[in-house]
């Protein structure tokens, strides 16, 4: 197992965010983790990359505590690539996604030819080779995150938790951002836990999927088997007909507007 | 490269430094003086050695240690507008000073404790104004540096009312950054303290660099950002305190020079962090030459000149980089 969360809880600040958490992610898998909005998954993914201190229960990576990882040996394993928000850091790509390797440097951060080499393949990996010396402030939304996910390629992690990674993308860069993850996976056998709003590009991609409400397991499993009419129903607190995708063997969701509002 | 320009820039406004006053002396004069013992003409070896070189040195520590600290708080808030003084934690510094002076301290180690105490409390003030758990919250630390630096503006002035005429004097022209009056073994004391500091912060430039992406984002590679977030803050609170205790509030050194500094070389702290020692020393030394020569008769306090170059300077830096 990749990871093992067992009866996972957290509070932020007496309010319970998470409660009873249990599920595990198998090596090699695409885990994405579904909800409605305020349910807990970006609360969820940050427990998982050791940045909350949990209130309740245990999460393994590897079949270790999390918290038996020093800080170093966790960074060489979990990268983590945070919501895209407005980023006014100043630095350039190429100085962005080398930094993706201080887990494997001396204390002064000076990085070796190796290190280079890491960074450039990364970017060139995530096709960002000719804006490697633009500034990350320049960026769009798409060119960013897929910095951030170079940066996190660079750190060699055997897991990669990103959240949200295709929110505010345009359809073209969506596909892109997730197709990149899939290939991941395909060639260096790495584990990716993603926090996603879109169900539809969760169907295809995922081979489990863990939908949470109000911080609680609704359902976990495999597509065909959480993307269920009355499991969502249940769950968004909206009416939802689910059929097959026309791409291919996945289910599809289709939002039904309220009744009379369209007529 | 630039911090090897930055160096070779320092040691010649140093040389230009030793050579200017209010009797000049040539470059030879100053070259027998430094490395011939006892060649020179008394007079002006006892200017050079007793009056000028402490001086030239002090003000490089002076201008290495009030650049650094503006590095140092601009990184860890994420805002190019922090800097010591607008935080009030040299605010703090001076009035744990002031008090130390009214106390009949001794400028080092006596004030330098009190300034340091001074700063210490201010900057626990800060924190536990801005929140009581993260420390990290960017525009609250912000917004109550600046309601902490006012109060202590208050009892500065608070202090000076009440203080005897006599020291007076003293308290105000050590308040506006003087850099005279100063003996080459309190310069040797302040760069045994400031020197070590210096090296605490070097070897965090790594992190600094992180920092700044977020706290999260340093956390997920492997940073321990409370730590770090204490460690610099305590070691340019140290600084600071020991530079104000021994000569009194400088201004905008701290905001100017690491802008100028990001300007040119960008934004790797591993560069800035050498750039701003260098750099600022070398700053602070022209400055305080222009305070030394400037005037017809006497000396201004240096921390005149600083504001008056500083202060527009900034505002030219800032509408350009807006452009």
């Amino acid at each position: 197992m990749a990871i093992r969360v067992n009866k996972l809880s957290y509070a932020y600040r007496r309010t319970p965010v998470l409660h009873d958490l249990t599920f595990e992610v198998a090596r090699g898998e695409c885990f994405i983790v579904l909800g409605p909005n305020g349910s807990g998954k970006t609360t969820l993914i940050k427990t998982l990359a050791n940045l909350l201190p949990v209130s309740g229960g245990d999460i393994f990576f590897r079949d270790r505590p999390l918290k038996r990882y020093s800080r170093g040996d966790l960074a060489r394993r979990v990268a983590y690539v945070a919501q895209a928000g407005i980023d006014d850091s100043p630095f350039s790509v190429k100085e962005m996604v080398i930094m993706g390797r201080t887990p494997y440097l001396g204390v002064l951060g000076v990085e070796g030819r190796t290190d280079l080499e890491f960074a450039r393949q990364a970017i060139e990996y995530t096709g960002l080779s000719r804006l490697s010396n633009r500034r990350m402030n320049s960026l769009s939304g798409g060119e960013r995150q897929r910095a951030h996910i170079a940066r996190a390629i660079c750190q060699q992690p055997q897991l990669i938790l990103l959240d949200e990674p295709t929110a505010a993308l345009d359809l073209a860069h969506q596909i892109r951002i997730m197709d990149l993850m899939a290939t991941l996976i395909k060639d260096q056998g790495i584990t990716v836990v993603m926090v996603s709003h879109d169900i539809n590009l969760a169907a295809m991609y995922a081979d489990r999927l863990l939908l949470i409400v109000d911080g609680r397991v609704a359902a976990c499993g495999p597509p065909a088997q959480v993307i269920d009419e009355q499991t969502l129903a249940r769950a968004y607190g909206c009416h939802i007909l689910v059929d097959r995708s026309p791409a291919g063997p996945w289910p599809r969701v289709n939002l039904v507007p309220k009744e009379g509002s369209r007529t | 490269m630039v911090t090897l320009a930055l160096t070779l820039l320092l040691l010649a406004v140093m040389v230009i430094g030793l050579t200017m006053g209010s009797s000049s002396s040539g470059l030879e004069a100053v070259r027998t003086i430094l490395f011939k013992d006892g060649a020179g003409d008394a007079m002006q070896e006892a200017i050079i050695w007793r009056i000028r070189l402490p001086r030239v040195l002090l003000a490089a520590l002076v201008g290495a240690a009030l650049s650094l600290g503006g590095l140092v708080f601009q990184a860890l808030l994420k805002n190019p507008l922090a800097e010591p003084y607008i935080l009030g934690i040299s605010g703090g510094a001076a009035i744990g000073a002031i008090i130390g002076i009214m106390l009949g301290l001794s400028r080092i180690p006596g004030v330098g404790i009190t300034a340091f105490l001074g700063s210490l409390a201010t900057l626990l003030l800060i924190i536990v104004i801005s929140s009581g758990r993260t420390v990290l919250v960017k525009d609250a630390l912000l917004l109550s540096g600046v309601m902490v630096n006012a109060f202590c503006s208050a009892v500065i002035m608070f202090l000076l009312s009440i203080t005897q005429d006599s020291r007076l004097h003293n308290i105000i022209f050590w308040l506006m950054g003087d850099l005279s009056a100063s003996m080459i073994q309190h310069v040797g004391m302040l760069a045994a303290i400031l020197l070590p500091c210096f090296i605490v912060i070097f070897i965090h430039s790594n992190r600094m660099n992180l920092l700044l992406l977020g706290s999260d984002m340093a956390a997920s590679m492997g940073v321990h950002v409370r730590l770090v977030t204490l460690v610099l803050l305590v070691t340019t609170s140290l600084m600071i305190s020991v530079t104000v205790s021994q000569c009194g509030l400088i201004g905008f050194v701290g905001l100017v020079i690491p802008h100028l500094l990001r300007l040119i070389i960008g934004p790797d702290h591993r560069v800035l962090v050498p750039a701003c020692i260098f750099g600022g020393g070398a700053y602070m030394v022209v400055c305080d030459l222009l305070a030394r020569v400037l005037p017809a008769q006497g000396e201004m306090p240096g921390g005149v000149i600083t504001a008056m170059i500083g202060a527009p300077l900034f505002i030219i830096l800032l509408r350009r980089s807006k452009q």
